[in-house]
């Protein structure tokens, strides 16, 4: 069966791999799927956060089928000092409505569910397989692939590298370069149980409401990072992730920091009493549109986390990689119905498109972002969220003190810290950056 | 004084499943008599605490906690230090959530 010939091969069965392989199935190509986990979703890890509209592209009746946690009526920001938050949530009756917006989900069980749509839509799944190697041909054009199941290649007209942020096949074929340090980032994760009751009681939801939680400050220890706490049905997402670049200068663990962010006192009571039974750590693309690989080239496409397709500023991803995903496979299908080679000229085509998507709208408007929140981790992770803090306590706190008086000390504060010029250079580099 | 309880990382990697592939492992650390930083570095950056000196000084690996992140790779693999490639197919950590 493998010996045939394949329309296209797609590389591992993530939110972008399985949204490439559907969308190709769909169209009646022939499509092979490789992943190298025992089941599709065995080696994913998310926060994680769907995005119906995304969604509902592949599969428009995803809502009755896919295993959903909760939908999101709540987003809350927070920016910790050790031993306070100061928040800014947002709640709105107009997310319960009948075809929410964004969701909450385990992505173990959603993979396993998206990857059976795969499988309808007439693609073969191979689990268990890890592809070694790409193939080339005497001109040096990617003509398929080898694994380590069987000897020999498998051949397809187009390579999809849908292999996630650590993918090594692209980066072994010097396709694109290997991520370094300071554009990807480590986040660990655990899996906290309670029963369901509790969590709507601790986060104020009823029935399948959820909420989100995202916070900065001190947790990170003045790298750059960001922890979360995701409401599930039956249990929470926990974690926190920084820059590879700020943990191997500063030499934090990343147990450690998920340990304390655990501690801290508005953590803390979420989580209490609760059964932990997964601990998980994955790579988040961090480095923004200037990071971005070459896309395509003599019969492959790369997609997704692969691509560095994260915009880390509104912690999207998987709607970009599974976007990706779809274009990238929109664009073979319009090579194939023309009857042309996968030519990297022809495939050029998914470039365009995607660059016309939100997908590449977005990461260009915040190109210079992410930059600016490495370099001035310090500033914006650690000093910040302390002098706010203070400045919030100072607000609330009544002690007699007159209010003018307790303007001027917070105002001292902030000058004192960072001095008028870096208090002005940091609003503007921040106004220009977000722009 | 704020004394931190310390973390233990196995604790947290008897909750996972894997699938051990004995005498494979996927991460290999290059011979070395002293470890560059890069090395030392994993000892804290990994998040399984794969990596421990041993009593010679040197910088060595224990994949079976491994949760494939990839951080060592990006840290460690440029310098050669490491080499790192996937565990074979359906080996390795297996989320039940992920």
């Amino acid at each position: 069966m493998i010996e045939e010939r394949f329309d296209a091969i797609v590389v591992g069965a993530g939110m972008a791999g399985n949204a490439a392989a559907l969308t190709m199935a769909k169209r009646g190509m022939k499509v092979l799927q490789l992943e190298r986990g025992e089941y599709p979703g065995s080696k994913n890890v998310q926060g994680a956060i769907l995005y119906a509209d995304m969604m509902e592209k592949l599969v428009p009746e995803f809502r009755e089928e896919a295993p959903l946690e909760r939908h999101l009526i709540e987003q809350r920001f927070w920016m910790m000092d050790d031993r306070s938050h100061v928040g800014m949530h947002y709640r709105s009756e107009d997310f319960n409505e009948e075809r929410p917006n964004r969701y909450t989900i385990i992505r173990a069980q959603f993979d396993k569910w998206f990857s059976s749509k795969v499988r309808e839509a007439g693609a073969i799944v191979l689990c268990e397989t890890t592809v070694t190697e790409l193939a080339r041909d005497g001109r040096g054009r990617i003509v398929g692939v080898r694994t380590d199941r069987r000897d020999g290649e498998i051949h397809a007209d187009v390579v999809v590298l849908a292999e996630g942020v650590n993918g090594l096949l692209g980066t072994r074929a010097g396709l694109r370069a290997r991520p370094t340090p300071d554009n990807v980032a480590l986040a660990v994760k655990e899996m906290h149980f309670l029963p369901r009751e509790t969590i709507e009681a601790r986060f104020n939801l009823k029935g399948d409401e959820g909420v989100v939680i995202e916070a900065v400050g001190t947790i990170s220890r003045g790298m750059t990072g960001m922890g979360f706490i995701y409401a599930n049905k039956e249990c929470i997402s926990l974690g926190i992730g920084c820059l590879v670049a700020d943990f191997q200068r500063t030499g934090q663990t990343p147990y450690g920091l998920l340990d304390h962010f655990k501690r801290h006192p508005s953590v803390a009571p979420l989580i209490a009493g609760s059964e932990v039974k997964e601990y998980s750590a994955h790579l988040i693309p961090e480095g923004g549109y200037k990071s971005i690989p070459q896309l395509y080239g003599e019969g492959w496409v790369v997609v997704g986390d692969a691509a560095q397709l994260n915009n880390a500023i509104h912690r999207e991803g998987s709607n970009l990689a599974m976007t990706s995903g779809r274009i990238a496979a929109e664009a073979i299908g319009l090579v194939k119905s023309r009857g042309e080679p996968m030519s990297a000229t022809n495939l050029s085509v998914y470039k365009k498109m995607l660059d016309d998507s939100f997908v590449i709208k977005d990461l260009r408007k915040y190109k210079d972002l992410p930059p600016l929140m490495h370099t001035q981790s310090e500033n914006f992770f650690l000093t910040y969220p302390q002098l706010i803090s203070k400045a919030m306590q100072n607000f609330v706190r009544v002690d007699g003190t007159p209010k003018a008086e307790k303007e001027q000390a917070t105002l001292k504060s902030f000058v004192k810290a960072r001095s008028w010029t870096g208090l002005f250079g940091d609003a503007c580099r921040i106004a220009r950056a977000w722009r | 004084m704020n004394v931190e309880p310390s973390v233990r990382v196995e604790d947290k990697l008897y909750y996972n499943r894997y699938l051990v592939d004995v005498g494979h492992p996927h991460v290999k650390v290059r011979a070395h008599k002293t470890p560059s930083p890069q090395l030392l570095a994993l000892l804290k950056a990994c998040p399984a605490r794969c990596y421990e000196l041993n009593d010679d000084g040197q910088v060595e690996v224990a994949v079976d906690g491994c949760i494939e992140c990839g951080t060592c790779r990006v840290i460690a693999e440029p310098t050669g230090d490491i080499q790192w490639s996937h565990p074979r197919g359906g080996y390795g950590i297996l989320f039940k959530f992920g």
